[in-house]
């Protein structure tokens, strides 16, 4: 088994029905070392969720290769299954893998706890608030022992202090582990606070316009000297002026 | 509920007045309260009609259900079997109740047998449609998830597929269970001595239309009572579905 994922010249068009072909992702390269938080920025609609679908072996890319061990994706809408209740959204990896429903939901239990959902456990997704069905979301794609977790704009549905917040239990729960992290996000601020690495996109075809490395452990503070200048760095390679 | 008696008991009124109005034979056309009384005169017959009924029915759905769920997964985990097997399911719906009846009686006897198939045969197609739909309309981002946990094609199905089929699957019961009432009628007159569509039958000759009348009125009740227990047994079971007010 491959080890980190490494995409070599990836391009993507998307076949649609009565409509010309449209070209996503053009001629793309990257290499995710172990360990490391790679943020993915983009304009909307540039190719990012196809990215991390193509990633996690879900597209097969037009031409190029990808290599990956098995990544567990969290998709952009979080989903979860209407029918069950927290703890059993929460179990559906280890299930997925053929853990017994107990064991399973064992273990699934133990995350909600350290998210502070233990009162919820019985709840379904409906009665859950937005960030909550998040979070749960979230343990659901760590809670699958994949060495890769693919992350698509996992905190959209918090305000800005829930972010912080999910944030640093974000990379608490990854810190004990030393998984990769693909995460997409469209708070550039974010990302210079998440990441390892922030690699920018260029509106569709997206190429691959620039890349920011970031020192120190995260989450960095928002204020620090590195986030803000990565954050300019970002932008402006976005084509944007802070 | 409140609204649905008023309607009714409005139309009850209509139907009274223009019995009265017209001064229409009753042979004909009886009156509410001739359908009334020969419920209560008749009272034994249907009762004893309704019990023959309710349980071919009761069989019939049963089968349709378990024959339905089997198909639907069928169809639905296989591309061969979704082009081979689902057209002539569809094609089967076209041909008429009698058509077949009189063949079931010939084959089946006439016992409870054919009634069970026919009633099976005409609830079957709701039901699987039902399911095969709420199958398709998984959403695909669960299904993508799914697939990034590496869950195998059975495993998706059982853990992912299966329960978001089943809002479909009980809209699809519910919707058959009242068309089959008339697919337990048509079974029953074409070959049978009991149950209410015998009854019916039976009373039109004799000119007891009251009676039959009657009889047609604990039909509608019999569906009606079936329809609301699987309504409710929806917003029991699924409440995640929340049935919109009009349905409950
Ligand atoms: N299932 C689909 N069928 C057709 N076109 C699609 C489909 N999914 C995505 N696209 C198109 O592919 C392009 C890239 O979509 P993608 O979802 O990858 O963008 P994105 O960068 O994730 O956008 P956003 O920031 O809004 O989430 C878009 O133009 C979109 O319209
Ligand atoms: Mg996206």
């Amino acid at each position: 088994m491959v080890s980190t994922l490494e995409l070599t010249d990836v391009s993507f068009t998307r076949q649609r029905r009565g409509a010309q072909p449209l070209a996503v992702l053009d001629r793309i390269s990257l290499k995710l070392e172990p360990g490391e938080t790679l943020a993915l920025v983009g304009p909307n609609g540039c190719g990012k969720s196809t990215l991390l679908e193509l990633a996690c072996g879900l597209l097969t890319p037009t031409s190029g290769t990808v290599q990956a061990p098995p990544i567990a994706l969290m998709p952009q809408r979080g989903l979860l299954m209407p029918w069950a209740n927290a703890v059993d959204n929460a179990a559906l990896a280890l299930r997925a893998e053929g853990v017994s429903r107990t064991a399973a939901r064992e273990r699934a239990r133990d995350w909600l706890v350290r998210l502070g959902m233990s009162e919820f456990e019985d709840a379904r997704p409906h009665e859950l608030s937005g960030g909550m069905r998040q979070r749960l979301a979230l343990a659901r794609t760590l809670l699958a022992g994949r060495p890769i977790v693919a992350l698509d704009e996992p905190f959209a549905a918090l305000d800005a202090i829930s972010r912080i917040e999910a944030a640093r239990w974000l990379t608490s729960a990854l810190g004990e582990s030393d998984r990769s992290v693909l995460l997409v996000t469209h708070d550039v601020e974010e990302a210079a606070v998440l990441a390892d690495r922030v690699v920018v996109l260029s509106p569709r075809p997206a190429t691959l316009v620039a890349q920011v490395r970031l020192a120190g452990s995260v989450p960095r503070l928002r204020t620090s000297p590195e986030v803000l200048a990565a954050r300019e760095a970002i932008l402006s390679a976005l084509g944007v002026s802070g | 509920m409140i609204r649905g008696l008023l309607v009714i008991a409005a139309l009850l009124g209509l139907w009274e007045l223009y019995c009265v109005l017209s001064g229409v034979d009753q042979l004909v056309l009886p009156s509410p309260t001739d359908v009334g009384h020969a419920l209560w005169t008749d009272r034994g017959i249907l009762w004893s009609a309704l019990l023959v009924t309710a349980g071919e029915l009761l069989l019939g759905l049963s089968v349709a259900l378990v024959v339905a769920i089997a198909a639907a997964i069928g169809i639905h985990l296989s591309r061969s079997l979704r082009n081979s097997v689902y057209p002539v399911l569809v094609a089967s719906q076209t041909v008429p109740i009698p058509v077949i009846a009189s063949l079931l009686v010939v084959w089946l006897g006439y016992d409870t047998g054919p009634k069970v198939v026919i009633v099976a045969l005409v609830a079957f197609f709701p039901v699987v449609v039902g399911i095969l739909d709420g199958l398709a309309g998984i959403d695909p981002e669960l299904d993508l998830v799914a697939r990034s946990f590496g869950a195998p094609r059975l495993r998706r199905f059982r853990l992912v597929e299966a329960p978001a089929a089943l809002p479909g699957a009980l809209t699809g019961l519910r919707i058959a269970v009242v068309i089959s009432v008339i697919g337990a009628v048509f079974a029953e007159q074409a070959g049978g001595d009991s149950g209410l569509g015998f009854v019916i039958q039976q009373a039109l000759p004799q000119l007891l239309t009251a009676r039959a009348y009657a009889a047609v009125v604990v039909l509608s009740a019999l569906a009606l009572a079936a329809f609301l227990l699987l309504t409710a047994v929806q917003t029991r079971l699924l409440p995640w579905t929340r049935l919109r007010q009009s349905e409950q």
